[in-house]
């Protein structure tokens, strides 16, 4: 009892002290006074969109430092770089910040999405959050994409030629689409000046308005998804202060924590300067974008370019508006039953793709008799439609031998679909060596 | 709930003037934010129209007829390009940017192939693919021989699906 009262003092006095300053009430007006109990379970969440936020914090402050060194022309950007790196204080420690906080952003940020999903948090109400949070992974995708090219060394030209070399491939515009967002024929002068204006305007300024529209859902959904257990017995309410908010600062100084030791170890990657007749051996794009570049490998440019992402993309977007048959559980992945096909499915896939690439690899494209039919047959048709039948396949199974409802045999493909792209990134970024031809990364 | 009725009624109300003026004002803005976009879009596109394609032609001398050997290749970096000439004294300007994914090919004397680093595609002389994932021959820019001179057009990459005899440029 004692405890408790010398608590709610110290509450108060805090209270009176920040209230000078509003930032508790800036903090405490992005959230409800009382939130239940059940949400603040650390591994509900993991806290990984409150991570995320901070992320951007983090990379609008280093940006905005960087932007004070940095030169967005092909004759200055990779001096610099250089300049910023020997000659101003802690301009390589911002640097490197700037650099890992970009790709510890973009994997929170999926790892989130991965929690949205596999809680059930995409239903109604939280339907239409859904594709704000996508429209939010991909702007951090194109951030991280435009960033990629600004060092302008070997492993920026290059990638970024090779991805936007992509393009090419679509059907119609490809060729012309490329030219409009490089800004010419190829990676130049204008490219940089478009990728700059990009990454350091115009999409942090979309990122903080779906970040705003996206807390706003929260807020009007009445905060993330409980599970459904506790929802039953009558939900606890604490207090968000100090209850919630406490935890959300221990996580966001385990975090920053976390980035400025990684920072301060080991340095962001900077190859020689740009060199246009000179492509380094391989030339990979960003990691992110691997699992294309690896499909590419395997499918005709038709599918690897448009198709499939396509579908992808639609089938993402299209999640929560399919007709589910349960009430979403807000339990990670729905019930036991949901886990143990998960983790089949999983299987399944962990051996399939891997076989599927080395039979490619090794077998169909070598062959002599690819050349007698056109690619779009024997590298698309057939191959996807082996793909689609399989994922039937699954789902059937999932309904049928399992009794699944229909959310959890969705869950099911989601995973097939979701461990076949980890594998494809994980081969092009460890797999392949030297003209691109698989060897063990040691 | 009480007022939804309400509402139901104002919408179905026949366009009285406080109802006309609401949907002036609402075209206005439309019409505001569509003049905006299109001044946007306009101003983003005359950027690009001081380089269509079509203008970028650009006019490079790379040497005289008799700098290049019969059957040779010769790299001119300024323009992005290999001098090709045929052993019947055809000139060929190869682009170096490989059909994959666009990264640099390289000649290799000692094979007499170009080879593309990135995904290891080849090609032989004349930009005819050897090995994929390349999936056409290299571009080619037009040649024009003037007094003995070689000309290249660098602004203009013609694409092809493999060599055919009248690419290649005669003096
Ligand atoms: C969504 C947030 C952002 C992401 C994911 C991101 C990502 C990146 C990446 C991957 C790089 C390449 C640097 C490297 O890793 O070597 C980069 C560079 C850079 N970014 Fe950002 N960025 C973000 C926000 C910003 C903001 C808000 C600004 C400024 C207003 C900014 C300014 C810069 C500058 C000047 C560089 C070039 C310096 C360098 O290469 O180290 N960034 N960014
Ligand atoms: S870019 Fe030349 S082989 Fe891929």
């Amino acid at each position: 009892m004692a405890e408790l009262l010398d608590k709610s003092k110290q509450d108060s006095s805090a209270d009176s002290q920040e209230q000078k300053f509003g930032l508790k009430s800036l903090i405490l007006h992005l959230h409800p006074r009382r939130v239940p109990q059940a949400a603040l379970e650390l591994t509900h969440t993991w806290g990984l969109g409150g991570m995320a936020a901070l992320l951007v914090a983090i990379q609008f402050v280093t940006g905005l430092l960087l932007r004070f060194v940095y030169a967005p022309f092909p004759g200055k950007a990779f001096d610099s770089i250089i300049m910023l790196q020997n000659e101003v204080l802690f301009g390589q420690f911002v640097r490197n910040i700037h650099h890992w906080s970009a790709i510890f952003l973009l994997t929170v940020t999926f790892l989130h999405l991965l929690r949205v999903f596999f809680t059930g948090a995409f239903h109604r109400p939280r339907q239409f959050n859904w594709i704000i949070g996508c429209s939010l992974l991909f702007t951090v995708i194109a951030s991280n994409f435009t960033g990629y090219l600004l060092p302008w060394d070997q492993l920026a030209y290059w990638a970024i030629t090779v991805s936007t070399g992509m393009l090419e491939y679509l059907p119609v515009a490809g060729a012309q689409l490329r030219e409009a967002v490089l800004g010419g024929p190829e990676v130049g002068a204008a490219t940089l000046l478009i990728f700059y204006n990009l990454h350091t305007s115009i999409l942090p300024l979309i990122l903080l308005l779906l970040m705003l529209l996206h807390f706003w859902r929260i807020r009007k959904a009445r905060g993330v998804i409980i599970p459904q257990k506790s929802a039953n017995e009558a939900n606890d309410y604490v207090a968000v202060y100090p209850n919630l908010i406490v935890k959300e600062l221990v996580v966001a100084l385990v975090l920053l924590a976390a980035l400025l030791t990684l920072s301060a170890i080991f340095n962001a990657p900077l190859q020689a300067k740009a060199n246009p007749y000179f492509s380094p051996n391989p030339a990979k794009a960003p990691w992110y974008f691997q699992g294309f570049q690896e499909l590419l490998l395997h499918f005709h440019p038709l599918f690897a370019v448009l198709v499939i992402p396509f579908a992808a993309i639609v089938a993402m977007l299209a999640i929560p508006y399919l007709r589910y048959d349960a009430e979403p559980t807000g339990i990670w992945f729905i019930s036991g039953r949901g886990r143990k096909m998960g983790l089949i499915s999983a299987a399944i896939a962990l051996v399939f793709t891997p076989l599927a690439i080395l039979v490619d690899e090794y077998i169909i494209s070598p062959s002599a008799a690819l050349a007698a039919f056109p690619g779009y047959i024997i590298k698309g048709v057939i191959p996807l439609s082996f793909l689609l039948f399989f994922i039937a396949a699954l789902y059937y199974l999932a309904k049928k031998k399992f009794a699944a409802t229909r959310n959890e045999a969705v869950q099911t493909v989601f995973i097939f679909i979701l461990t076949g792209f980890l594998i494809l990134t994980a081969t092009s970024v460890g797999f392949r060596w030297e003209g691109m031809r698989l060897a063990w990364p040691w | 709930m009480s007022t939804s009725p309400r509402k139901q009624n104002n919408r179905e109300k026949p366009l009285n003037r406080r109802n006309f003026l609401k949907k002036t004002w609402a075209a206005l803005g439309i019409l505001a934010g569509l003049e905006f976009t299109g001044a946007g879009i306009a101003f983003l596109w005359s950027n690009k129209e001081k380089t269509p394609a079509g203008d970028r032609s650009k006019l490079l001398s790379v040497g005289a007829v008799s700098d290049f050997a019969l059957n040779s290749v010769t790299p001119f970096r300024p323009g992005r390009l290999y001098i090709c000439r045929l052993e019947d004294g055809g000139f060929l300007a190869i682009s170096l940017k490989c059909s994959h994914l666009g990264c640099s090919v390289s000649w290799d004397a000692s094979s007499g192939k170009f080879v593309c680093p990135c995904h290891s595609s080849s090609f032989d002389k004349l930009g005819n693919v050897l090995s994929p994932p390349a999936p056409r021959a290299l571009d080619i820019f037009p040649v024009f021989i003037q007094n003995g001179e070689v000309l290249v057009n660098t602004g203009k990459p013609v694409k092809r699906q493999r060599f055919i005899k009248s690419q290649a440029v005669y003096a």
